[in-house]
């Protein structure tokens, strides 16, 4: 199966080893994975604040880039639902783009859904093993595209794996993007609200493959001085079935 | 606590500045704590008691409720002059006001004509809107809010912060030094028996009250119905024991018929406070008969625009379709934290942040907006799925556009806009940041306690200013994805 990934502007420069984990996890389940290098950002800053003209460039920059590709697989839900639900709402005036914009939701896939509808895996069966106890916070794009269980329902299947459940997984982490920086004080008493319920659990290690979310839940975290240890959903896969070193190796190392 | 007594927490300069009182509010830890728990246990009623009673079906009845209101505000002007012919046929007197202080006079003018000295209301966000209260206290017309929570603020001079439970910013203790103080009575916290002086204060006023006025939850368009939702009975004194009966509606009140009101009933009352109906569903149609006991010898109805009209343009209609229940408020993360009184206007939270800019001017109300996250919890919540976020960004654009957003904000977004349409631009801009953000996180790095092996900066001057004001930034790492993939990532297997 062909897949195209789809990093996203801030898994490029800030999660790297989220990426490369999705792309090692899907060659192994037999993915051929292409990174088509013209991509960018999909614009959702810009749509978000009101920039319909920069997000519709952005928008038709992207469907150019994957026109060709099978299927589109992305880290970020936030940034797939942005393909998904607000793409054809762009070019609702240009029958060709919006047609264009429909093949390209249709085709775009989040990874731990795509990893759940259409590669069905079954990671028990794969032999992935993960030692320890983690939580896992989704964002709040994952519950608008209806996917809080798909991530949920692999974490279970993990080998090795004590999942966690926040208290209140569904509230928003008060990352929001400009949000965060217009109204940071509110925005802080959100996030500070997250890291108590994290904290809470007693899991050392949190499963969050919004690279947004995980910015400002992170540094929230360590403003507070706690120390806890961010992964993505496809770090934990990849890690668990030997694919890279648990401490992240070298190559792979953040700093 | 934001609106101390006597100083007005509506009555705000402009354009309206959320940040001074969304501060004071976060830091008011026992605010946070009442507005918090409070809506928080609506939310979980709300969304328990729909899986409950509506199981599978629960999208499926959003989407009806939310569909009979879109077809009467598609259809208005059929549906008013519907209601006008069945409303008038039943003795109901209608009058229409372009905005408040049209509304008021007419109720003033109603007042004077029937020599009604005391007035007893009913709990209305529309007459919050008109600022009724003020214009018939000013007109030397005693006047009494009898709904619980509404009489407790007003004793207080202070105003409601939450569309349903206007009092959620209060405890018991304040609502104890309150009656003590205003009311005469030995001070007491006890729930119970706060109620029971309410009671017995109000009981007397109701007897001899000659004007009673009300909202509407609903107008019934076939019938000419004035529906009323309560849970106190106060609704019930207050359009039936006095002789004239004023009630306030917005013209979005409308539905088609009283099949449809089954339906709007069962989803108000769940999704403003989990029951399965109201105590108290008044459906008014006309006055008293003549072989009645009870009731007014006149009724009327104040259908208000107010700024409607100007939200009935297609792309912000289905705003329109709120009934007011205040789901959305519950469910929100950023009205967990600020309260209601932080928005500035009557209307608070979600809804109000999207309906007060389009009442009273994006340019007047430019950072309600921008107070959200876009998380989509009201969307999530609302019964008639009014899509919050949408209309949110919607505003955003609109305020690009007429430039009540800042020149360097809008040549910000521009400029990185342009950046990333192209991948050499991207590139670029990507390096530059990378230099700099781990230059500023330079001895943040692997070195200190914890698994992380990341760069953090803990301060930012300019855009990212406000992030840093709470929480680290992460430096990017050393090599980015696209790095990693032109070394080895692409041929490795």
């Amino acid at each position: 199966m062909k897949v195209s990934l789809f990093i996203t502007c801030l898994g490029d420069s800030f999660y790297p080893r989220a990426g490369i984990a999705a792309v090692k996890v899907l060659r192994r389940l037999g993915c051929e994975v292409d990174f088509p290098a013209a991509q960018t950002c999909c614009g959702q800053p810009m749509h978000n604040n009101g920039y319909a003209g920069e997000a519709r460039a952005l928008a038709a920059r992207m469907i150019e880039v994957f026109a060709a590709s099978e299927h589109v697989v992305t880290p970020s839900g936030s940034c797939a639902a942005m393909v998904r639900k607000v793409y054809p709402e762009l070019f609702e005036h240009d029958a060709r783009m919006k047609a264009a914009a429909e093949s390209l939701a249709a085709r775009t896939f989040e990874f731990s859904e795509f990893l759940v509808k259409v590669l069905k895996v079954d990671l028990r069966a794969l032999g992935v093993r993960w030692e320890g106890r983690a939580t896992y916070h989704y964002s709040c794009h994952l519950r608008e595209l209806g996917m809080t269980d798909e991530a949920e329902g692999l974490l279970g299947r993990i080998e090795g794996l004590e999942y966690v459940r926040l208290a209140s997984p569904e509230e928003c982490c008060g990352f929001g993007g400009t949000f965060a920086t217009h109204y940071e004080v509110i925005s802080g008493a959100m996030v500070r609200d997250k890291v108590a319920d994290i904290r809470a659990t007693g899991a050392p290690t949190v499963v969050c493959s919004e690279s947004g979310c995980g910015m400002n839940i992170e540094g929230a975290c360590r403003r507070q001085g706690c120390h806890l240890e961010f992964k993505s959903l496809a770090e934990i896969i990849a890690e668990g079935l030997g694919l890279l070193d648990r401490a992240g190796g070298a190559a792979e190392r953040h700093a | 606590m934001t609106g101390s007594p006597h100083e007005h927490p509506f009555d705000v300069p402009l354009p309206f500045d959320l940040r001074p009182r969304a501060e004071k509010a976060v830091r008011d830890l026992q605010l946070r704590q009442f507005v918090g728990s409070a809506t928080r246990g609506k939310d979980r009623g709300r969304r328990d008691g729909f899986r409950e009673v509506f199981g599978d079906r629960s999208e499926g009845v959003r989407t009806l409720a939310g569909a009979i209101k879109q077809h009467t505000l598609d259809h208005l002007d059929w549906y008013l002059e519907r209601f006008i012919e069945a409303a008038g046929g039943a003795g109901v007197h209608v009058h229409f006001a372009q905005d408040g202080a049209q509304a008021n006079a007419i109720c003033l003018e109603i007042a004077r004509r029937q020599g009604c000295r005391l007035c007893v209301k009913s709990k209305s966000m529309v007459t919050e809107e008109t600022e009724l209260l003020p214009a018939l206290l000013a007109a030397g017309i005693e006047t009494i809010e009898t709904d619980l929570g509404e009489f407790i603020l007003q004793l207080d001079h202070d105003a409601p912060s939450h569309i349903v439970t206007p009092m959620i910013h209060k405890d018991r203790a304040a609502v104890g030094r309150a009656f003590a103080r205003e009311l005469g009575v030995p001070y007491t916290d006890d729930p119970a028996r706060l109620t029971a002086i309410a009671r017995e204060h109000l009981r007397e006023k109701y007897r001899r009250a000659d004007l009673g006025v009300s909202g509407a939850n609903f107008l019934v368009a076939e019938t000419g119905s004035i529906v009323i939702c309560t849970n106190e009975g106060n609704g019930r004194f207050c359009t039936s024991a006095p002789r004239v009966h004023v009630a306030f509606a917005g013209i979005e009140k409308l539905i088609p018929g009283p099949e449809h009101l089954g339906v709007m009933l069962k989803v108000l009352a769940r999704s403003s406070t989990a029951q399965p109906l109201t105590c108290y569903t008044h459906c008014i149609t006309g006055p008293r008969r003549a072989d009645e006991h009870d009731g007014p010898d006149e009724v009327h109805l104040i259908l208000l625009d107010n700024g409607r009209t100007e939200i009935l343009r297609e792309e912000t209609r289905e705003l329109l379709r709120c009934i007011r229940c205040g789901a959305c408020l519950n469910a929100c993360p950023v009205y967990r934290r600020i309260g209601g009184h932080s928005y500035g206007a009557v209307y608070s939270g979600p809804i109000g942040a999207a309906i007060t800019p389009l009442l009273k001017g994006v340019h007047n109300f430019p950072d309600l907006p921008k107070a959200t996250s876009l998380c989509g919890a009201c969307f999530e919540a609302c019964p008639v799925k009014i899509d919050l976020p949408r209309q949110f960004i919607a505003l955003r654009r609109r305020m690009v556009e007429q430039r009540v957003t800042g020149a360097w904000e809008r040549a910000v977004f521009r400029l990185w806009g342009w950046s990333l349409r192209s991948a050499w631009r991207y590139r670029l801009v990507s390096g530059v940041q990378r230099v700099v953000l781990r230059w500023l996180g330079r001895g943040m790095g692997p070195n200190d306690a914890g698994p992380s092996t990341r760069r953090w900066v803990s301060r930012i001057p300019g855009v990212l200013k406000g992030w840093t004001g709470e929480r680290d930034f992460p430096a990017p790492a050393s090599r980015s994805f696209r790095q990693w993939w032109e070394g080895e990532g692409r041929s490795e297997r």
